[in-house]
């Protein structure tokens, strides 16, 4: 006989066994306790999920402009009209263990004496770096050749929109911005100018328990 | 010494009775497999499988001084670099066996592809492996970002750009993508819990499960041509061959996995070896801004889409065409099944493989130099070239020197340095007017930016006088065609007399 001509063995093994009666006995009542542990664990499992779930879906859950707060960029007369200078902060939501990690760089244009704009650092197309060049007033980003004028606006290459920008204002000869989260194209879809009623309603109440301006880091110049 | 042997046996045999996996083990190794597929072409699934195992364990090893937070990540790779004896190596080793095992898990792929073996009744192989070269990608792509360096800050930077374009829920997408409002402590922990726990353990159970169908049922057959696989005949077919030309798998074909196997080990070492861990780069500090981020070798073509994809179209084909692909990759089984598996009668097959391959190709090469990239410094480091400045009135060069200060250099080249961004300048007055250039300049276009407001009117005239010297290989200027026929017409009409 070849090995071609073996059939595989059926499933069935022929049923001669006699007295199977202590399996049909209570069979039923096994068979729904064995269905009941499977409910009992199901709902054990949607009661552990629940928190599980939480737990991981945590970041996500919107805080609204929770982890945003004004952070104080320095005297008004650190930053000379006409230029653009690159600033460090200290993000203000940090962990003890975020290191370099929690500084962040951002671009300050003064306009004129109470005019700014402050340009977060990640390129609108993909978030690398941009650097300013004064000389020919452009923003230029190091990995797919994005450009943008002095005013922030797109100038040439992949960027779809114009440099992000964080709301500021001044208070007490001192520029502040609204900072917190790393400006992506869904955080910043349009370029929604800062809201102005704001700084009526509640900027008093924030400047009084605003933190006073401390070194940020060791890694900050200040 | 038989003593000892007896020893030996009655010690196995102990275990055996009490775990019984030696003998199913034995007989997996000894299974006959068709003599044809004993070849050299199917070495690459167990080459991947040997390397999956060298990267768990300098994973392993490389994970026992690792420190796993935002703010140590960086020293510790020092430290493991160069305080820890060999540590160098290990690290090599990881970084170059990764490279590795996407190169491998590639070509397995295709050789896979090429010989039909996704055809029944091997659909779900294919399948599993699919999600084993993505997972494998995984790997890759975590791995990058725990070399916590600006490379993977800057990366995540990136990734995170990407996610946050999904529509509705992109923002909800990036804060559970880094952990947190910023890229941070939190993101670097997450991306280690997936590259050390979640992605490794889901890819060692489809491997096994991936060989275990290879066992169940049976290794491919080399394809014929002619030899068309159907539903109804393959499996008897292939039990026919099996026991016309079987042969053990171990030893008569394992030989040939087993050298492979070592001569990739070897090729790896000599990697490490050579060439030495890659990176750290620079410190994860973001306020470091002179840097030019780069992904790893495997996702450079990635990075080259990117930078090519105009911008209203990138949102669209960032999600589509993964989708796309991958859904391809799926269905492929299930849509072609059956019918022909030798490649010379699948020249849509073939066709395929090579456009993919080309494509991917021409695309790394071009994320290896960045062609799109401006040169950050070529303004100030690579002067105009002499010959450039000779028989130049002052004005000229003058305008010269606004070229250089104005970082013009950064993207348009001259004389073979400069950045590639835009053409080179050598010869443009042979391909642009002065009235041209000076509208170009201004004004901009064609991706270049305007640089009406960065210019005054002398430096603008200064520059325009400039470049509109740089011909190259004799050829003339370029001339305004109606300028001249004005300039004719002027001439051959005598002027009025009042004039």
């Amino acid at each position: 006989m070849t090995q071609s001509e073996q059939i595989p063995p059926s499933d069935q093994s022929p049923t001669t066994e006699p007295a199977s009666n202590h399996r049909s006995e209570g069979h039923s009542r096994r068979v729904f306790l064995f269905k009941l542990s499977l409910l009992i664990n199901g709902a054990v499992g949607v009661v552990l999920g629940i928190p599980i779930i939480g737990y991981l879906l945590g970041p996500a859950i919107q805080k609204g402009e929770g982890d945003k707060s004004w952070i104080n960029l320095g005297a008004l007369n650190t930053f000379p009209v006409g230029e653009t200078r690159l600033v460090n902060f200290r993000n203000p939501v940090t962990t003890s263990w975020d290191g370099q990690t929690g500084d962040i760089p951002c671009w300050v244009r003064r306009i004129s004496d109470n005019k700014f704009q402050v340009f977060a650092i990640n390129c609108a197309h993909l978030g690398c770096p941009v650097r300013w060049f004064a000389q020919s007033k452009l923003f230029m980003c190091p990995c797919h050749g994005g450009a943008y004028y002095a005013d922030g606006a797109r100038a040439s290459g992949p960027p779809e929109r114009g440099l992000f920008e964080y709301d500021h204002k001044i208070a007490e000869d001192a520029l502040l911005i609204h900072v917190g989260r790393m400006p992506t194209l869904a955080s910043q879809s349009h370029n929604t100018p800062p809201p102005l009623i704001q700084l009526e309603v509640n900027g008093t109440a924030k400047l009084a328990t605003m933190e006073q301006p401390k070194p940020r880091c060791s890694s900050c110049p200040t | 010494m038989p003593d000892l042997k007896q020893r030996g046996i009655d010690l196995y045999n102990w275990f055996e009775r009490r775990l019984g996996l030696g003998t199913p083990a034995i007989e997996a190794a000894v299974h006959d497999v068709p003599a044809s597929t004993s070849s050299w072409w199917y070495v690459f699934g167990s080459a991947a499988t040997v390397i999956l195992v060298l990267q768990i364990m300098t994973g392993v090893l490389l994970a026992l001084v690792y420190a796993p937070t935002a703010s140590d990540a960086w020293n510790s790779l020092q430290f493991i670099d160069h305080n820890v004896k060999l540590g160098w190596f290990l690290r090599a080793m990881h970084a170059w066996g990764s490279d590795f095992m996407v190169a491998i898990v590639l070509i397995h792929m295709v050789q896979v592809f090429l010989f039909g073996a996704y055809k029944y009744p091997r659909e779900l192989t294919w399948i599993i492996g699919v999600f084993l070269l993505l997972l494998t990608l995984g790997m890759a792509f975590t791995g990058q970002v725990l070399r916590f360096d600006q490379d993977a800050y800057w990366g995540l930077g990136i990734g995170a750009s990407i996610v946050s374009r999904v529509p509705l829920i992109g923002g909800a997408l990036v804060d559970l993508m880094l952990g947190g409002p910023i890229i941070a402590g939190p993101t670097l922990s997450r991306f280690f819990t997936l590259h050390v726990f979640v992605i490794p353990g889901t890819l060692l159970v489809l491997v096994g499960l991936h060989l275990l169908m290879v066992l169940r049922l049976g290794i491919n057959e080399w394809p014929m041509p002619g030899r068309l696989v159907s539903k109804k005949t393959y499996v008897a077919e292939y039990h026919q061959l099996t026991v016309k030309t079987g042969i053990p798998f171990v030893p008569d074909a394992a030989w040939k996995d087993a050298i492979f196997a070592a001569a990739i080990m070897l090729a790896v070492m000599a990697c490490a070896i050579w060439f030495g861990p890659s990176g750290p780069s620079g410190q994860p500090d973001p306020t470091i801004i002179e840097t030019a981020p780069k992904p790893d070798f495997a996702f450079l073509w990635i990075y080259a889409v990117l930078a090519y994809l105009p911008p209203n179209l990138e949102t669209p084909v960032i999600f589509i065409a993964p989708v796309i692909a991958i859904g391809v990759l799926l269905l492929l089984p299930l849509l072609s099944g059956e019918g022909e598996k030798h490649w010379s009668r699948r020249p849509v097959a073939v066709l395929m493989v090579s456009v993919i391959a080309i494509t991917l190709g021409i695309f790394t090469r071009l994320g290896m130099y960045t062609p799109w990239s401006p040169i950050m410094n070529a303004w100030t480091s690579k002067p105009i070239p002499i010959g450039y400045l000779h028989n130049r009135t002052p004005l000229e060069r003058a305008g010269a020197v606004v070229l250089q200060n104005k970082q013009c250099r950064n993207c348009h080249a001259i004389g073979g340095t400069g950045g590639l961004r835009g053409p080179a300048l050598d010869g443009v007055a042979s391909r642009l007017t002065e009235d041209q250039i000076i509208r170009q300049v201004l004004q901009g276009g064609g991706n270049m930016p305007a640089y009406g407001n960065a210019l005054n009117p002398s430096e603008t005239t200064a520059l325009v006088r400039f470049l509109a010297t740089l011909t190259k290989n004799n050829l003339p200027r370029a001339v305004d065609a109606s300028r001249h026929m004005v300039l004719s017409e002027e001439q051959s009409t005598p002027p009025p007399d009042n004039h």
